[in-house]
């Protein structure tokens, strides 16, 4: 099994780290996996996104164009990636900061109040952290647990109080797709 | 790559690491002394790597003035006999071929890497293999060579960074890592390593620069001026190539024995080529991939052995023909070889190499099949 995985937001938001911590995660499961940044000319406060490839085969291109699962932080995200999704893909998205509906009908889609969620455990910087909980536990592309393990490795020293502040934002996003 | 993510890491721990850092990291095992460079988008990552990592292991990190700067430092510090590198991309690798004709001329070993980006000119910042031609003709100007490694992932990109540093110093020749912004850019697992001694390199004493109180003079240069004297000096030369001709050509081949086409691609376009041929087989076409990894020396006595033995060949590149000619060259007439490339950016698609192996299987006669 592929998926194709694209993460959007604005800069800021942790999207990055969303991509880094599915590529741990599918490591941490002895999975093929690559991770790809959007790089280059960045502005502050514009979108940032990358791609995450988790296979059980090798991976031939790290670049991922129509991505079986976006998931999006921010409006224009979804303005921008809604039409790449394959047909029969899923759309995750923060429905905390986006006020629309998906136009596609040929695509799935979870709407995840990610700040409104994150907020409630005491960090609306962890939002990142309640859509991964989402998608992992939705569609287990990864696992919920090797998500968790691979926080340990991306915040090491960073301290406990971050880590478990993002530990609980994951698994509250997790019951919300349970 | 986040100082976290490798501290308290032993060796040979799989770790979810940058293509760029990666380099570094192995430079750094290798025993890199001095890393000199100037930023340029995809490769920035390798450049600020080594500007944490070198001083903290007490070694030296410049960011030089310029790429020229940064090449002819590596002339002086690998004068002086110690392990050194520079990176950059395209635009920068141009300007630092002046330099590197003259570490070919001064017989000196220097590790250099292109993270190759689209062009001509300054053209884009995107992944690319539009420098073939650049980096496997010398690059500068004269009548030399310089060894090309071209990885495909970011473990090769580590491996391919230490066994660089043993064959410059085994051959005193400038030898390139040539990568593009995909590799560059993509976190992939990677298993750390220590670095291996071979064990069997030359000593440098006899040549390199040392005290000048308590030595004889050495003159480190590319200038032979006398009479009959730079012909003779590039013919010593032209012996050190055919004997890297010989001893260090690598390939790797997939499902070539019993292939009716042969598909030929190095770098990020091998990784497309190998999905591509996976979907083929499964289509029952038989399809195999030869897969340079030295661009110089080119494998080109093995293709010319699989020329014999097929109708067809195809070279699958991020560059529009520019690998397709050495394939040409080696297979020298015994097969058709046909070009998939795309450029500037453009990444080979698997379904596409799939249809174009399609129609060059259902055409007849002459004809060469280019996918533009």
């Amino acid at each position: 099994m592929v998926s194709k995985i694209r993460c959007s937001g604005f800069g800021g938001q942790g999207v990055v780290l969303m991509g880094k911590l599915l590529a741990q995660a599918g490591m941490i499961e002895e999975k093929h996996t690559t991770f790809f940044p959007q790089y280059g000319a960045a502005m502050r406060g514009g979108t940032a996104n990358c791609s995450v490839v988790v296979s059980d085969n090798e991976i031939a291109s790290p670049m991922v164009e129509e991505p079986d699962v976006i998931l999006i932080m921010n409006g224009p995200s979804l303005d921008k990636f809604e039409p790449t999704v394959r047909p029969g893909g899923w759309i995750f998205y923060n429905t905390s900061l986006i006020d629309r509906e998906v136009e596609r009908d040929d695509v799935k889609v979870f709407k995840v109040a990610a700040n409104d969620v994150a907020d409630e455990v005491g960090s609306t910087r962890s939002a990142n952290m309640v859509m991964l909980g989402a998608f992992a536990e939705k569609l287990g592309a990864v696992s919920v647990e090797a998500l968790l393990d691979s926080l340990d490795v991306m915040l090491e020293g960073k301290g406990d109080k971050i880590m478990n502040v993002n530990r609980e934002a994951m698994k509250r996003g997790a019951a919300l797709a349970k | 790559m986040e100082t976290s993510f490798r501290e308290g890491l032993g060796m040979s721990e799989k770790v979810l690491m940058k293509g760029n850092e990666a380099i570094g990291e192995a430079a750094v095992q290798a025993g890199c002394q001095c890393y000199f460079g100037y930023p340029i988008t995809p490769q920035n990552e390798l450049t600020a790597y080594m500007s944490k990592r070198m001083l903290e292991e007490g070694r030296v990190f410049i960011q030089s003035e310029s790429e020229i700067a940064a090449i002819n430092m590596c002339f002086g510090a690998a004068a002086v006999g110690v392990r050194t590198m520079t990176s950059s991309s395209g635009p920068g690798i141009s300007l630092k071929q002046e330099g590197i004709s003259y570490v070919a001329g001064a017989e000196l070993p220097v590790f250099y890497v292109n993270v190759m980006r689209g062009g001509p000119g300054l053209g884009n910042i995107a992944p690319s293999q539009a420098d073939y031609f650049q980096c496997t003709r010398g690059g500068g100007h004269g009548d030399y060579r310089v060894i090309v490694y071209a990885p495909s992932d970011v473990q090769e990109q580590y491996d391919y960074t230490m066994l660089s540093f043993d064959l410059a110093d085994r051959y005193r020749i400038p030898v390139m890592l040539a990568t593009d912004g995909i590799l560059g850019q993509m976190m992939e697992p990677l298993v750390l390593h220590d670095y291996k001694d071979p064990g069997d390199l030359p000593s440098k004493e006899a040549w390199r620069l040392g005290d000048a109180v308590t030595q004889e003079p050495i003159w480190i240069t590319s200038v032979r001026l006398g009479e009959g004297e730079l012909e003779e000096h590039n013919f010593k030369l032209q012996k050190k190539y055919e004997e890297i001709v010989e001893k260090e050509v690598r390939f790797e081949e997939t499902a070539v024995d019993d292939a009716d086409i042969v598909v030929v691609a190095y770098g990020t376009s091998a990784r497309v080529a190998r999905s591509a041929i996976e979907m083929a087989r499964a289509a029952g076409i038989k399809v195999g991939l030869l897969r340079p990894i030295t661009l110089w020396p080119f494998p080109e006595k093995r293709i010319r052995e699989i020329a014999e033995k097929v109708d067809d060949m195809l070279a699958v590149e991020m560059s529009l023909g520019q690998m397709w000619e050495d394939v040409r060259l080696a297979a020298c007439g015994a097969c058709r070889v046909h070009l998939h490339g795309r450029t500037a950016g453009g990444v080979p698609d698997e379904a596409a190499v799939v249809d174009q192996i399609k129609t060059i299987l259902s055409s007849k006669g002459d004809e060469i099949i280019r996918n533009f």
